[in-house]
């Protein structure tokens, strides 16, 4: 039996491919597609303290191999989480993570505190996103904050915490040790590129809110050379994604130095992206007589 | 409900107006589980060069088959003309049409431009209907065949005035209402459309139902991308036009 069970911070995953957040809901439309014990995690959709009804639409657009998007964080809030998507996700063998976001350091507190008596497995905390004005990027572009807020949260998190970086950076190298020095248990990497789109017939933007988070296929190796930049950094696991579609992307991230991968934008193109990304795992696992996947993790041949 | 994505062979694909294709599909699950005003999402293409399916709606369904139109708007569209044996279909999405004929005895149906597609099945399904179809000119007037084998009435009308009525199918619609002749709308075509019906439902005191388009993503309520903007009892909130929709009734959505 090949061995897809993979280790983050302490907790087992039945296998590397996790549900990104904010492209898989809390779960429940995938799970008309398929038995979400196929999946390693679930990353729900970020919460944020208070319900938040997010930006207007439209707020998605494609562009050459990707897609851009500006919900901006439209969740029921992190309380109604709990009490009402929660119980289901945890019917499931699958983890749950839970993606959370703040306008304040004080938020981020308040809700790892919160999510820390309730039954999800880890926390991931959103400093990265690129669709709420206030905080958002401002949190996860600069180092210093980064340790700060980290250590905060390591502070009332009694979950093992998972830091989210924003590409948006000059030096994601920095950002990661930033992050791993405040107390990171693991690091996922990338969030959305910051983008934008605009129809030239009416010399407008495509999306209402101007800009939004640029995702897909198109930002892959963007993505594979952030966790590599990382990987070469911190001893902390890395979760990698951005652009994964197939198994052979995310085998890529995982010689990259990713220890997980995270499947989002996919999800979109095909619904049963997740569990194909599994599959192709363990096909090019077969091929090269690979008999534990974690063996494939950091393992670029210079 | 069915919820998959199907491969399904295309038993007939033609121009039927410039730029206007007529598609029968092979997709026995996707017909038996069809409702008026459902839609689906369409692969159009190379998926890593274009992420995103398209949302066309359902125009009939029976037989073991679907049958949609679609109007060539850009890449995706213009992806679905070429020579293709089948699709990648995901469906059927989405809340249609509330069907009641016990209820409403004096249904009417109205239509703008690519929005007359999803009312030909409702128009099916309903009984002594009245259409009443909008188009910019003569060359673009579709289905009116489709509608006069299934309707109470049809009523044409044109902007040129090349064929028909020459101005809008609402100043049709507006009549019927003030002879008191239709006790509910159903409505699809663009936005300042819809608008208009709303108010004139609103006007003389009919229910109504919209069908309203937005730019997707997952199609099935997960991403959160859809949103429209809905008011009840007073406190509006975002809901997904294709899980909540795309069919809403018009005093809950804000136009
Ligand atoms: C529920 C629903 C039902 C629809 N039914 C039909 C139908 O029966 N027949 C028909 O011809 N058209 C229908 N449309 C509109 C159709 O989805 C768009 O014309 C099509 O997506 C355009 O894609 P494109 O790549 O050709 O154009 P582009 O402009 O290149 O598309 C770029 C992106 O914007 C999206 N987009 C552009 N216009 C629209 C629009 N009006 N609505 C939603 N997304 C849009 C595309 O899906 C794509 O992601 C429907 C839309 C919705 C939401
Ligand atoms: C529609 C959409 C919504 C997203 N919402 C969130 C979110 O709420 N929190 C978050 O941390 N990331 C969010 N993301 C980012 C993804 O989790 C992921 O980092 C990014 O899309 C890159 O991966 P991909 O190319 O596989 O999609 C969102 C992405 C998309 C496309
Ligand atoms: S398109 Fe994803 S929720 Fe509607």
């Amino acid at each position: 039996m090949k061995n897809l069970k993979v280790n983050i911070a302490g907790v087992e995953l039945n296998n590397p491919v996790i549900a990104a957040s904010g492209t898989f809901g809390f779960g429940r439309e995938y799970g008309e597609f398929y038995n979400l014990d196929e999946l390693g995690a679930i990353s729900v959709k970020g919460l944020t303290l208070n319900p938040r009804e997010g930006n207007p639409p439209p707020r998605i657009a494609e562009t050459y191999g990707g897609i851009l998007n500006s919900v901006g964080l439209q969740n029921p809030g992190v309380k109604a989480f709990i009490t009402y998507e929660l119980p289901e996700l945890k019917k499931h063998s699958c983890k749950v993570i839970a993606n959370m976001a703040g306008s304040t350091f004080e938020d981020y507190y308040e809700m790892a505190e919160i999510l820390s008596d309730s039954d999800v497995d880890m926390l991931e905390v959103n400093i990265s996103c690129p669709n709420v004005r206030s905080g958002g990027v401002a949190f996860g572009t600069n180092a210093s904050t980064i340790y700060e807020i980290t250590k905060g949260i390591k502070k009332y998190a009694k979950k093992p915490v998972i830091i989210k970086l924003s590409p948006n950076v000059t030096d994601i190298g920095e950002m990661a040790v930033a992050a791993e020095q405040g107390g990171a248990d693991a690091i996922s990497l990338i969030n959305t590129l910051l983008g934008m789109a605009i129809d030239i017939n009416s010399r407008k933007p495509i999306l209402a809110n101007v800009k939004g988070g640029f995702s897909g296929p198109a930002v892959k190796p963007v993505a594979v050379r952030m966790v590599y930049e990382a990987k070469n950094k911190v001893k902390v696991p890395i979760i990698g994604m951005g652009g994964i579609t197939t198994g052979d992307d995310a085998v890529e991230f995982m010689i990259a130095g990713a220890s997980a991968v995270m499947v989002g934008t996919a999800n979109f193109m095909n619904p049963y992206a997740c569990p194909d990304v599994k599959k192709g795992i363990l096909a090019y696992m077969d091929k090269y007589n690979i008999e534990d996947v974690n063996s494939i993790v950091n393992t670029v041949q210079l | 409900m069915s919820l998959d994505t199907y491969i399904c062979k295309i038993l007939s694909h033609k121009e039927i107006a410039p730029n206007v294709f007529d598609v029968t599909v092979k997709a026995p699950e996707i017909a038996a589980a069809a409702q008026p005003g459902q839609f689906l999402h369409v692969k159009c293409g190379d998926e890593i060069a274009m992420p995103l399916r398209r949302p066309i709606s359902i125009c009939s369904a029976g037989s073991g088959c679907v049958r949609f139109i679609y109007q060539v708007k850009g890449k995706g569209t213009e992806g679905l003309t070429k020579e293709n044996d089948s699709l990648d279909i995901l469906g059927p999405l989405g809340h249609g049409f509330v069907i009641d004929n016990e209820t409403y005895k004096k249904p009417a149906v109205i239509g703008g431009g690519i929005g007359a597609y999803p009312l030909l099945y409702l128009t099916q399904k309903l009984k002594n209907a009245k259409v009443f179809m909008g188009f910019r000119t003569k060359e673009l007037v579709t289905l009116e065949t489709d509608f006069n084998m299934c309707a109470k009435e049809v009523k044409i009308a044109t902007d040129d005035g090349s064929y028909g009525y020459h101005g809008f199918s609402i100043e049709l619609l507006e009549e019927t209402l003030k002879a008191g002749e239709a006790d509910i709308i159903y409505c699809c075509g663009p936005k300042p459309m819809l608008k208009a019906v709303k108010d004139m439902a609103e006007k003389y005191n009919v229910k109504c139902q919209v069908s309203l388009e937005e730019r997707m993503g997952c199609g099935i309520g997960a991403c959160l991308t859809c949103s429209c903007e809905t008011k009840t009892e007073g406190t509006w909130k975002y809901k997904r036009v294709c899980k909540n929709g795309p069919v809403f009734w018009s005093d809950e959505v804000v136009l």
